[in-house]
């Protein structure tokens, strides 16, 4: 009765390469119904951006091609209409936005402008109609002052609000079906939970079916009503959410869940999945995952699996499923999982190995032709905090709070306005030239992007004993060789990786090739900025899981600069959360994300979305964006922000409240409580 | 493609000609006056000028000298231009103000009218030449290095290799100038169009090689009051030149857009 908006069959995309012909798209089949949200889940490279763009047919030519399949549009094969019609589906009917809202957008013209050229070709307005309507969409996507804002150019906004504005060019032509590729990937976890809460309104009040592309699990648990998991170019389970949530179907997506890293998980090792995704190059006549599934045997690697029905609303390709091939298992019982010994929790050492003190950061805004200074901005404004041996201290925050920062100017990579930074006993700050180069093995550093970060005209080997030349650690040659070696061991790669350059690895590799050439110099603070962020979810359980290790047989101390709290949870003993240059909240793991206390803590913990969709929980939603750190707002940074926010904050910064041993606020809450109880 | 068959085969031919100069029997200076502005044919297939001197001779001699010129020009000038201008944007600062102002002065003048007063100071010779062409050339590439690592010197591998201690020679010999050789490579290649052309602009104006030494330029120059009764005096420097230039620019096309492409390849994650 319900005939589907959207009919996928059988989609086959093609590309050629250089090296050789590539299938990302091979053979998918799905349906969306008028009103539902579908979303394609997968880690990169797995075809979902390629089905995506096969279906609005603006797949790269002539190198990529759609060589099969139908995509039915209410009944019309959209792969068989001429260019000029399908231009005339494409935001009109189907609409598309992007990961990027930064280049998605022209630069040169203002948004109105840009929202009005929608206007004008799919709804045939013009002049004082069409703005009209413009201003109905910015006010549609939540937009303040859309009168005002309608003028501005995209730089004048911020990423949040080019996401919001390109929704509402995406709305302009009503269409039918909105494809939304990574939408809030980008974004901060606070402004993503705006544009989620967006999207579900808009598609409440439109009747929109929406294509959400995603490789965020919490994501589809917050908006899916069905669920496709791609793997290698092909969807390999297919289920409605709540099913999906309860017991997926498929060992890949049982694999996606095991390796997220949460806080129950704390004491053991995260599921990896082992090897790597195959190569999209060759044919294949078995079962995709065969080679990385734990549960495989021989039928995995002879015969392609059938779809097998779990339930009305749940289905997967898996022989595991199929009651016939099941049969012919030898014993299929699951490998004995991996070792899975208790972690020993370092305890709290007596001597910190890191204390900052009164830290301070602030860059000059030159002006002019003299560069003159005309302002400052406070990237890092008054952070203390110290780091114990052994133990891993999460720097938690949102992009543009000054967490990076603190981390290279511990490094001394950017010098401080003010403070000190005291490492073992000894003041970095006041350290120069050739004694400040000597004390370089003792902390290092690993970037989010592992690619950037290295060399690409070295060779790995060469990449990987650079500290120990450049600081003349090893002077004979043989026995440095042996020594990369040996830390290519450790962290997990192939010997034969030293005569090759980086691009020949993939991104976990990569991070690996980072974290050898860290620990070459024998550090024993490794400052880890977002380490994972640019990772797939199972190959950060990979790079979570080496980094416990070494701290486990190093005795390694990390600072762990992340925006990601399911990480914090998961590795951290002690966290500090930051807004706008400043800690406002600072104790253990337990303290500040099972109790939180401040309102930001608060709302950035209630912004994730979560895993179990039975636990439907109040999203205390922040307004706004994050102001400019050039311009702080007066009194507590967060105010404007703050739901609990009282006159008092406008004038003041909150001084520092003790609410347990280790755990601290900064937020005149809870100052009156403190004074109290020092009264009694 | 064509491009590459082209440009290789005229340069690899002026190579050729440069080095095979020296051990071929050539006769640039034998004043034949029997066969004064004779044309091509009998004795010298590409004729003979005002002084009956054989032409192919002396555009063989002349290919060694402009040869020499552009590379030691070229090599000097990309050399000291790409030191002054990678160490100018890593240490940043007053140097760097002090290096950009400095070019900035070198690159208000025409080049060419630098060359000509300069050469005109020191004096004509073929060493002369070099100093004179080479003093203008470094201002292309320190700008180009300059330019380059200024967008390198933040990136993430520098910081990392500065977070590992290594020196700030080091950073500048391992990390940044490998990384901006392909585009001063390509600068280079133009950079030997422009100075064969310049070396014949100032043999031209009898600034740079001296008589009885052969260069295009020279024969050019000399045989301007010919045109009219031999034209093939100025046609056989004249071509000559065009066809280097034009395949050196060629192969400067070719490399750039060879390289652009493997860059733009190897830099996406």
């Amino acid at each position: 009765m319900n005939e589907p908006l959207l009919r996928v069959e059988g989609l086959r995309t093609r590309f050629e390469t250089r090296g050789g012909v590539l299938h990302p798209v091979d053979d998918v089949d799905f349906d969306i119904r008028r009103g539902e949200t579908f979303t394609l889940l997968g880690e990169s490279g797995c075809g979902k951006s390629m089905t995506a763009l096969s279906i609005m047919r603006l797949i790269p030519a002539p190198a990529g091609r759609i060589v099969a399949g139908r995509v039915l549009l209410g009944g019309e094969d959209l792969l068989s209409l001429p260019e000029a019609a399908m231009r005339r589906v494409r935001g009109k009917r189907v609409a598309m936005i992007f990961q990027e809202p930064m280049t998605s957008l022209n630069p040169v013209l203002t948004i109105g402008e840009q929202i009005a050229e929608s206007v004008r070709r799919h709804r045939g307005l013009k002049g004082a109609a069409a703005t009209r309507v413009v201003l109905e969409l910015l006010d549609a996507v939540g937009i303040a002052d859309p009168e005002q804002r309608q003028r501005e150019y995209p730089h004048q906004l911020s990423g949040g609000m080019k996401q919001r504005v390109m929704i509402a060019i995406a709305l302009a032509g009503e269409p039918d079906l909105l494809i939304a590729d990574e939408p809030t990937t980008a974004l901060d976890v606070t402004i993503q939970a705006q544009v989620l809460a967006l999207l579900r309104r808009l598609q409440r009040e439109r009747g929109m079916a929406i294509l959400l592309i995603t490789h965020d699990l919490g994501v589809v648990s917050e908006m899916a009503d069905q669920v496709a998991v791609m793997y290698a170019g092909q969807i390999v389970e297919q289920s409605a959410r709540a099913p999906f949530f309860a017991a997926p179907g498929h060992p890949y997506s049982r694999k996606l869940f095991e390796s997220l890293p949460e806080i129950e998980k704390r004491a053991q090792p995260l599921a990896v999945i082992p090897g790597a995704v195959p190569s999209l190059a060759r044919a294949f006549t078995a079962c995709r995952f065969a080679d990385r599934c734990d549960f495989a045997w021989q039928t995995c690697r002879e015969v392609v699996p059938r779809w097998i029905r779990v339930s009305d609303a749940q289905a997967a390709r898996c022989h595991l499923l199929d009651a016939e091939a099941i049969q012919q298992a030898p014993e299929h019982a699951p490998r004995p999982p991996a070792h899975l010994a208790q972690r020993q929790r370092t305890p709290a050492p007596v001597a910190p190995l890191l204390e900052v003190d009164g830290l301070k950061v602030h860059f000059p805004i030159r002006h002019g032709l003299l560069k003159r200074t005309v302002g400052q901005v406070y990237a890092v404004d008054d952070v203390s905090f110290a780091i114990g041996r052994g133990r891993t201290f999460a720097l938690v925050g949102e992009s543009g709070c000054g967490k990076t920062t603190i981390g290279k100017s511990i490094l001394q990579l950017i010098r401080p306005t003010a403070g000190s930074v005291r490492f073992d006993g000894e003041e970095l700050t006041t350290l120069h030239g050739e004694r400040l180069r000597r004390r370089r093995s003792d902390f290092q550093i690993i970037f989010q992007d592992p690619f950037s970060s290295m060399n690409p005209r070295m060779l790995v080997g060469d990449i990987v004993e650079e500290g120990m030349r450049a600081l003349g650690l090893e002077p004979d040659p043989a026995r440095r060789r042996a020594r990369v070696e040996a830390l290519l061991d450790q962290v997990g790669l192939p010997r034969d990786a030293l005569r090759r350059y980086p691009h020949e690895f993939s991104g976990g590799q990569r991070q690996r090739i980072c974290i050898a050439r860290a620990l070459a110099v024998n550090p024993r603070l490794l400052v880890c900025d977002e380490p994972t962020s640019a990772l797939d979810i199972s190959v950060q359980a990979q790079i979570l899981n080496l980094l416990q290790r070494l701290q486990d047989e190093m005795g390694l101390s990390y600072l762990f600069i992340t925006h990601n709290l399911s990480v914090v949870a998961y590795l951290a003993d002690e966290v500090a959360v930051m807004y706008l240059g400043r800690i406002v909240e600072h104790g253990t793991v337990d303290e500040v994300l099972g109790n939180p206390r401040h309102p930001y803590t608060q709302a950035l913990l209630s912004a994730i979305p979560v895993i179990d969709p039975s636990a439907r929980r109040e999203v205390i939603r922040l307004e706004g964006d994050l102001p400019s750190p050039a311009r702080p707002p007066s009194g507590c940074h967060f105010h404007i922000r703050c739901p609990h926010a009282t006159p008092q904050c406008r004038t003041h910064y909150p001084a520092v409240t003790r609410l347990g041993a280790s755990h601290t606020v900064r937020c005149f809450l809870y100052e009156a409580d403190d004074a109290a109880e020092a009264g009694c | 493609m064509i491009r590459l068959w082209f440009g290789g085969l005229v340069v690899g031919a002026w190579l050729l000609l440069a080095c095979a100069g020296l051990i071929l029997p050539l006769r640039p200076d034998e004043v034949d006056l029997a066969r004064i502005l004779a044309g091509p044919g009998d004795g010298s297939w590409l004729g003979y000028d005002d002084l009956g001197r054989p032409l192919w001779d002396r555009v063989a001699v002349g290919a060694r000298y402009s040869f020499f010129v552009a590379f030691f020009v070229v090599l000097i000038s990309a050399g000291a231009g790409t030191l002054i201008g990678a160490v100018s944007a890593y240490l940043g600062g007053w140097i760097d103000h002090a290096t950009t102002r400095v070019i900035d002065v070198f690159l208000a003048f025409p080049g060419i009218l630098l060359a000509i007063a300069l050469a005109g100071v020191l004096g004509a010779g073929i060493n002369n030449v070099v100093i004179a062409l080479a003093v203008v050339g470094w201002v292309g590439f320190a700008r180009l290095a300059r330019a380059q690592v200024l967008s390198l010197k933040d990136r993430e591998h520098v910081q990392a290799a500065v977070a590992l201690g290594a020196s700030r020679t080091r950073i500048v010999v391992r990390h940044l100038l490998p990384l901006i050789t392909a585009p001063l490579i390509v600068e280079a290649t133009f950079g030997v169009a422009g100075v064969v052309i310049a070396e014949a602009g100032l043999s031209f104006l009898g600034l740079g090689i001296q008589p009885p030494t052969p260069s295009w330029g020279s024969m050019i120059r000399d045989s301007g009051r010919y045109m009219l009764v031999s034209p093939h005096m100025v046609l056989v420097p004249g071509v000559a030149l065009m066809l280097v230039v034009l395949a050196v620019n060629l192969l400067g096309d070719h490399l750039r857009d060879r390289l652009d492409v493997r860059l733009a390849e190897r830099d996406r994650p």
